[in-house]
């Protein structure tokens, strides 16, 4: 199994004392699946998304990917995951500013050392980026930024993909174009795929479907 | 580097080259430079000469103290020339440097002097004779003379009665320092008696014993391949005398030269290769090795003997340093005398 | 993983090349300023070390003859014929240049650091003919002669062989001064037996110069301390707006997977980098500063001490490294703060761009306790503080302790104001401006220190001013001063003035002990010029009258400090007990100082008599009575000090003085205007969603860009007013605590409100040219980034 999640908990401090969002959940993904995390705000589904992706550690709780539990890694560990196994879609983009296009889709592949030129062509191809590689982020429309940001996530070849609203900034017709590449071009690797998403329409593309309520699995 | 320091290194290039112990093998160029059969003027020729380039008043003297300690001292003031003639005051061209010692048994006190002549501050007056630098001074006549010395760490006060002639070296006071030809005029008085007291940092001394006097001056007394000298001055207990030296040369050779002077003051001169002497045990001080025990003969006069130092840390730290100091004289005659050693670096 | 990720945080600077130059800047300005100061210090210090190591200055005894003049060289024979070790030495002025003459056969060893190479011919040095050594300045005043360039000599020197020296400077058979060497023999008859007319002046005493200049190179250090304050200041603050810049970017690379670790290392060496270049522009532009303030300094140090300064300057490694290490400390201390920040810095933060340095509520108290703190430990020292250090460590405590107040302080007032504020626009100009403060407070607090600093050191160079010429003023009050070379001539002198003048006033002293300290004693004749002129920092009612009758004695305030005697108090002096009637300041002098009368001066001490002799006449008298003594009675004009002359002399020092002081001044407040344009500019991007509802509520943006300028100037103008207390107190430490612990005595206040205002006007002018262009920006921004604000999709 590529990812076991077991009885996750979380909870953040606030002024009112301790708020549990995340209350014992769990859930398993497997290479080439793809599952869509659903829930209203608050429900917890991107705290789930970034335990999982290594970007904080629960309070309580198990995420095993690809064998071995994250929670046992230091900081070290969990950013070695993130650069070559798990590959994170926001919903900001989080592109570097200053970098050009090229560098942009090039960085993560670069940073995990596993950068493959005929790979990064292909995935600018597919994503039609070839006319924009010269160009820094800002120049682009938020969709392209998005294509930009895909397209860096998936240039290491992670086994697992998170999502988080990766469309959830952009217009509805550029959403359907944006996802409907991301959707292939992870089939296409074989990665697991685990997205966050408050649209039941995009929600039923993917092949299961996770809904959150109150940090338990409804 | 200081100036004095290097004034010295340059003065004296011991260490500048290797042109033998301070500077005595430069280049003579202008100066005066002994000739054979020389015709000496006294008291005239105790004074200075400044047509030559070097000169020297030698007093050391083999002391002992009312508890029998034996001790060894040393007065000496050394004429440098920078140039044969030049001005007056500061401009004249006469360096002094005077060099004493205290020897005793355990301890070895130096103290150096520097003076410029020109300003009355060093200088030498043959008649009255006066010899002096700062309160350093040597005065009287040559029969009788008063000494005295002082440094940080010891004073002295001394009375010298002479007890026999004048002798002279070599040819009649011209002696021959190498195959080459290199000459001095040396004469010594080698039959003082003298007393008086030695300050030093444990008391009070008064001590009596016997002192030898060397007058020497040149332009150029060594040889360019001669580096430094290992000079003997001894006196036996049977009233004769002995000087004796060996000049220590590049190719490994030695050129030597003695004197055996009769208890009644005769002096009988032996050239090259007659007078001996082989160092038989070195010590190590200011971290050079040093001979202190020599084998000295002098065959035609049946002298074989043992020479050793009564100190062997009696090493001069003057701005040119070399060893210096009192000998013990044990075998075929006993007796007491002085070891000078330059050149070993 | 490296090569990559450098290059992300590198095209950051490529892309924003205003911030990379603020932050190098900064951060050379900063380093500009602390080694321009520490360059000119040290240069005058070498100088004097220097001038110290070729004469043997403060390093040994010295003989010399009690009037001052030459002594035969006879007299020197004779010492060394007694069995004293001491070397001559001959000086004198060639060209303005210092002569000496020395016996390097006889000198102690390390005098003179003449340069002799293995070819130099010794022997045509010690025979005369040989050159003298001097710097390649000095040698350049010296052109007739042959000069051997050594770079070790002090400046304005120049060291040859003592015959030559006579023969130079027309001293024949004249010897200055003999130096003693350390160790001397075991016996030898004392001086008074053998040379009674030489004194012996030990190596601590005869060396006034050091003493007397450190004053004025306390001013420097005091400009250096308070220089390097701000500095670090503005360091600190480009660092911090540095990191706040690249917050998401930081976000981000941890998000793609870079371990924290690499990232701290990286952006630690990438700082590093940065401040190495900027602190290598930094030293070069300190080299800048310096070397045009140098001139200036040399002049007054050589004015008021008669220290040899060179007025060119070397480049010395010591700064290269001094500049750097300051360049690097300063970035380590900025960077170690932003770096741990960054290091606690939760990975899930939103990655927006927070509020400028929003200061949590928390580390707002902190920051106001520690300032509490601070101000409370400055209070206790100010107490009690009687050391150097202390002295400094109030210094430090008021100065931080202030500077961390700054936002608090400003945060509540713009909250009084925003207040009471009736129109709207007022309302959310001030509430706008209290949104500001936490991204201008470090670039204010700049300001502040920099101010300060000005206001303090203006008024500690003024006080010292001002306080010196009223000393001259009360020292000097004769109008002619006569010495006479011998007891004859003082009669000569006596009986020509007398009826020519108005008064004549001897001047006699003799050294003694007063407590166990080395101490002048005067006699003093009864005479207005005493009553009239002296002024006294502690007096007892009719001292003069007490005094003059023989009954009391006036001691300065060194004494009074070092020996803890106050009026009231009593001090043997001979057979005599005075009781102490008043205290007066004696600048500048390093040993205690009496005065008595002139009749129990004459019964202590019945055999010195008196010398010297300030003649009062009318001021326009005095030139030609000079003449006319010379011509009657052949007392040269070289014997005779004109008060008038040598008080406008002191007043043209002073001016030099000013300059360096001003050219500081403008320099410091430079900077901090810097700093402030730094934040603006920082600030502008963020500025725009903050403005945008104002301008959709109608105010134009020329309106908005005026309110910019004009909120940049109420900021400076409030912490001005702020700047200028603390600077008083920063001048009242410096002349009450720091002098007295470092000199012995204190300096009076005096304030100077004029050049406050003008250094307060400076301040806003700065301000205000900071704030104009980002202000001119604004009110350029095209209303398309406007109405960006306002719409989600961009």
């Amino acid at each position: 199994m590529l990812l076991t999640v077991q009885d996750i908990h979380k909870s953040y401090a606030t002024a009112d004392g301790p708020f549990a969002v995340l209350r014992g959940i769990d859930l398993t993904l497997g290479a080439g699946e793809t599952l869509a995390l659903t829930g209203e705000s608050g429900s917890g589904k991107s705290t789930l998304l970034h335990l999982i992706g290594g970007l904080d550690t629960p309070d309580r709780g198990q995420i095993i990917i690809n064998g071995s539990d994250i929670a046992a890694l230091d900081d070290n560990g969990r950013a070695h995951l993130r650069r070559g196994t798990v590959g994170v879609v926001f919903q900001q983009f989080n592109l570097i500013p200053s970098l050009k296009v090229a560098d942009n889709i090039a960085f993560q592949a670069r940073l995990a050392n596993q950068y493959d030129p005929a790979w990064t062509a292909t995935l600018t191809d597919r994503m039609g980026l070839t006319s924009q590689l010269g160009k820094y982020p800002e120049q682009l429309s938020g969709g392209q930024q998005q294509r930009v940001a895909i397209a860096r996530t998936l240039a290491p070849k992670p086994r697992l993909v998170l999502a988080d609203e990766p469309t959830g900034n952009l217009d509805e017709g550029t959403a359907a174009i944006v996802m409907d590449l991301m959707l292939e071009l992870v089939r296409e690797t074989g990665a697991g795929l685990l997205m966050v998403t408050h649209s039941a329409a995009l929600a039923a593309r993917l092949g299961r479907r996770l809904h959150l309520r109150a940090g338990q699995v409804a | 580097m200081n100036a004095k320091a290097l004034v010295i290194a340059l003065l004296l290039p011991l260490m500048a080259n290797a042109q033998g112990f301070a500077g005595l093998g430069s280049d003579s160029a202008g100066f005066s430079v002994p000739a054979p059969n020389p015709t000496f003027d006294f008291p005239r020729d105790h004074g200075p000469h400044d047509d030559y380039r070097i000169e020297w008043w030698y007093v050391t003297a083999n002391l002992r103290s009312a508890d029998g300690t034996a001790y060894g001292l040393q007065w000496t003031l050394f004429r440098s020339a920078l140039a044969p003639t030049g001005g007056a005051g500061w401009a004249a061209p006469q360096l002094w440097m005077g060099h004493a010692a205290v020897t005793t048994p355990t301890d070895h006190y130096v103290s150096e002097r520097l003076a410029r002549g020109g300003i009355g501050q060093a200088g030498v007056t043959a008649d009255p004779f006066s010899a002096w630098i700062d309160d350093w001074q040597m005065t009287g006549d040559m029969d009788a003379l008063q000494m005295t010395a002082s440094s940080p760490d010891f004073t002295y006060d001394m009375t010298m009665t002479a007890d026999g002639p004048l002798v002279f070296h070599g040819d009649n006071g011209f002696s021959v320092k190498s195959a080459a030809g290199q000459a001095s005029y040396y004469y010594s008085q080698p039959f003082y008696d003298i007393s008086g007291t030695l300050s030093l940092p444990d008391g009070d001394f008064a001590v009596t014993g016997t002192a030898w006097l060397d007058r020497e001056w040149s332009s150029q007394p060594l040889a360019d391949n001669q580096t430094g000298w290992d000079w003997f001055s001894l006196s036996f207990d049977d009233g004769a005398k002995m000087m004796g030296f060996r000049l220590q040369q590049t190719d490994g050779q030695n050129y030597t030269s003695a004197t055996w002077i009769a208890p009644d003051g005769t002096a009988t001169a032996f050239p090259n290769g007659a007078f001996t002497a082989a160092p038989l045990m070195t010590h190590t001080t200011a971290n050079r090795d040093i001979p202190v025990r020599w084998h000295v003969q002098l065959p035609e006069k049946g002298v074989n003997v043992i020479v050793d130092a009564i100190n062997p840390d009696a090493w001069m730290t003057t701005s040119v340093p070399y060893w210096e100091g009192p000998v013990r004289v044990t075998g075929s005659h006993t007796g007491h005398g002085y070891l000078e050693m330059t050149g070993y670096e | 993983m490296t090569r990559a990720t450098l290059q992300a945080l590198l095209s950051h600077w490529w892309r924003n090349p205003l911030q990379l130059f603020t932050l190098l800047a900064g951060l050379a300005l900063a380093t500009a300023l602390w080694s321009g100061v520490q360059a000119v210090n040290a240069e005058a210090r070498a100088s004097y070390r220097a001038a110290a190591a070729t004469l043997g200055e403060g390093q040994y005894d010295r003989l010399g003859r009690r009037d001052g003049q030459p002594m035969d060289q006879a007299t020197y024979i004779t010492l060394r014929r007694a069995g004293w070790l001491v070397s001559p030495v001959v000086q004198g002025r060639l060209n303005g240049v210092r002569i000496v003459g020395i016996d390097p056969l006889t000198a102690p060893a390390g005098i003179g650091p003449v340069r002799l190479t293995q070819g130099a011919d010794i022997a045509d040095f010690l025979v005369g003919n040989g050159p003298l050594f001097a710097n390649a300045a000095t040698a350049g005043r010296l052109p007739d002669l042959q000069i051997t360039i050594t770079p070790d000599i002090a400046p304005g020197s120049a060291i040859t062989d003592i015959g030559a020296a006579q023969r130079l400077l027309g001293k024949p058979g004249q010897i200055d001064s003999l130096i003693v060497a350390p160790v001397q023999p075991r016996e030898r008859p004392d001086l008074a037996d053998i040379a009674p007319q030489l004194v012996r002046q030990s190596a601590q005493g005869g060396s006034d110069i050091g003493r007397l200049t450190d004053s004025f190179h306390l001013n420097l250090t005091a400009f250096g301390l308070l220089s390097f304050a701000v500095g670090i200041f503005i360091v600190n603050g480009a660092i911090g707006l540095a990191f706040e810049q690249r917050r998401p970017v930081v976000r981000t690379l941890r998000a793609l997977g870079l371990p924290l670790r690499r990232l701290i290392v990286l952006m630690a060496a990438e700082l590093m980098f940065f401040a190495l270049i900027a602190g290598g522009v930094g030293v070069m532009l300190g080299y800048v500063i310096a070397a045009l303030l140098l001139p200036d300094v040399a002049a007054t140090l050589r004015g008021l001490y008669g220290a040899d300064v060179s007025g060119t300057l070397q480049l010395r490694p010591v700064w290269w490294l001094s500049g750097l290490a300051i360049a690097l400390g300063g970035t380590a201390i900025a960077a170690s703060g932003a770096l741990w920040k960054m290091s606690r810095m939760p990975l899930l933060a939103s990655a927006q761009p927070r509020a400028l340095a929003m200061a949590a509520g928390q580390g707002a108290v902190m920051q106001g306790a520690a300032a509490a703190l601070l101000l409370v430990i400055a209070l206790i020292l100010a107490l009690t503080a009687d050391g150097l250090i202390a002295g400094f460590a109030l210094l430090g405590a008021l100065l931080i302790g202030a500077a961390l107040a700054l936002p608090i302080i400003l945060d509540r007032v713009l909250a009084a104001t925003s207040a009471r504020a009736k129109s709207i626009t007022a309302q959310w100009f001030w509430a706008d401006t209290r949104q500001q403060l936490p991204g201008l407070s470090l670039a204010l607090m700049a300001l502040l220190l920099a101010m300060a600093a000005n206001v303090g050191v203006s008024t500690m160079v003024s006080s010292f001013r001002l306080t010196f010429t009223a000393f001259l003023d009360q020292r000097l009050a004769s109008e002619l001063y006569v010495s006479a070379q011998d007891a004859t001539q003082a009669q000569a002198i006596i009986a020509y003035a007398t009826p020519r003048v108005d008064a004549v006033l001897p001047i006699q002293s003799v050294e003694t002990q007063i407590a166990g300290l080395q101490t002048e004693v005067f006699g003093a004749r009864d005479h207005r010029t005493y009553r009239d002129n002296w002024t006294f920092l502690n007096a007892a009612p009719d001292l003069w009258d007490t005094t003059f009758a023989g009954q009391t004695i006036l001691i300065n305030e060194q004494l009074s400090r070092r020996a803890n005697l106050r009026i009231g108090d009593t001090v043997p002096l001979q057979s005599q007990t005075l009781t102490i009637a008043g205290v007066y300041g004696d600048y500048g002098n390093p040993i205690g100082q009496a005065l008595i009368s002139e009749d129990l001066f004459a019964g202590l001490y019945p055999t010195v008599t008196p010398q010297r002799f300030g003649l009062r006449m009318d001021r326009s008298k005095v030139g030609d009575f000079v003449t006319r003594m010379a011509a009657d009675i052949g007392i040269p004009a070289s014997q005779t000090i004109n008060q008038a002359g040598i008080k406008a002399f002191s007043l043209g020092v002073f001016d030099r003085t000013f300059t360096v002081t001003t050219a500081l001044n403008v320099l410091t407040l430079a900077v901090a205007g810097f700093a402030i344009l730094m934040s603006l500019l920082t600030l502008a991007s963020m500025r725009v969603p903050q403005l945008a509802p104002a301008w959709a509520m109608g105010m134009t943006r020329a309106q908005l860009g005026r309110l910019e300028l004009l909120r940049a100037v109420l900021l400076a103008m409030l912490t001005a007013s702020l700047a200028l207390p603390l600077g008083l107190g920063l001048a009242w430490a410096l002349l009450a605590v720091v002098n007295v612990a470092a000199f012995g005595w204190q300096l009076p206040m005096y304030l100077f409100p004029a050049d406050y205002a003008r250094l307060g006007l400076f301040a806003l002018i700065a301000a205000a040219l900071a704030a104009l262009w980002p202000a001119w920006r604004l009110a350029r921004t095209p209303p398309a980034d406007l109405l960006k604000v306002f719409s989600n999709e961009r």
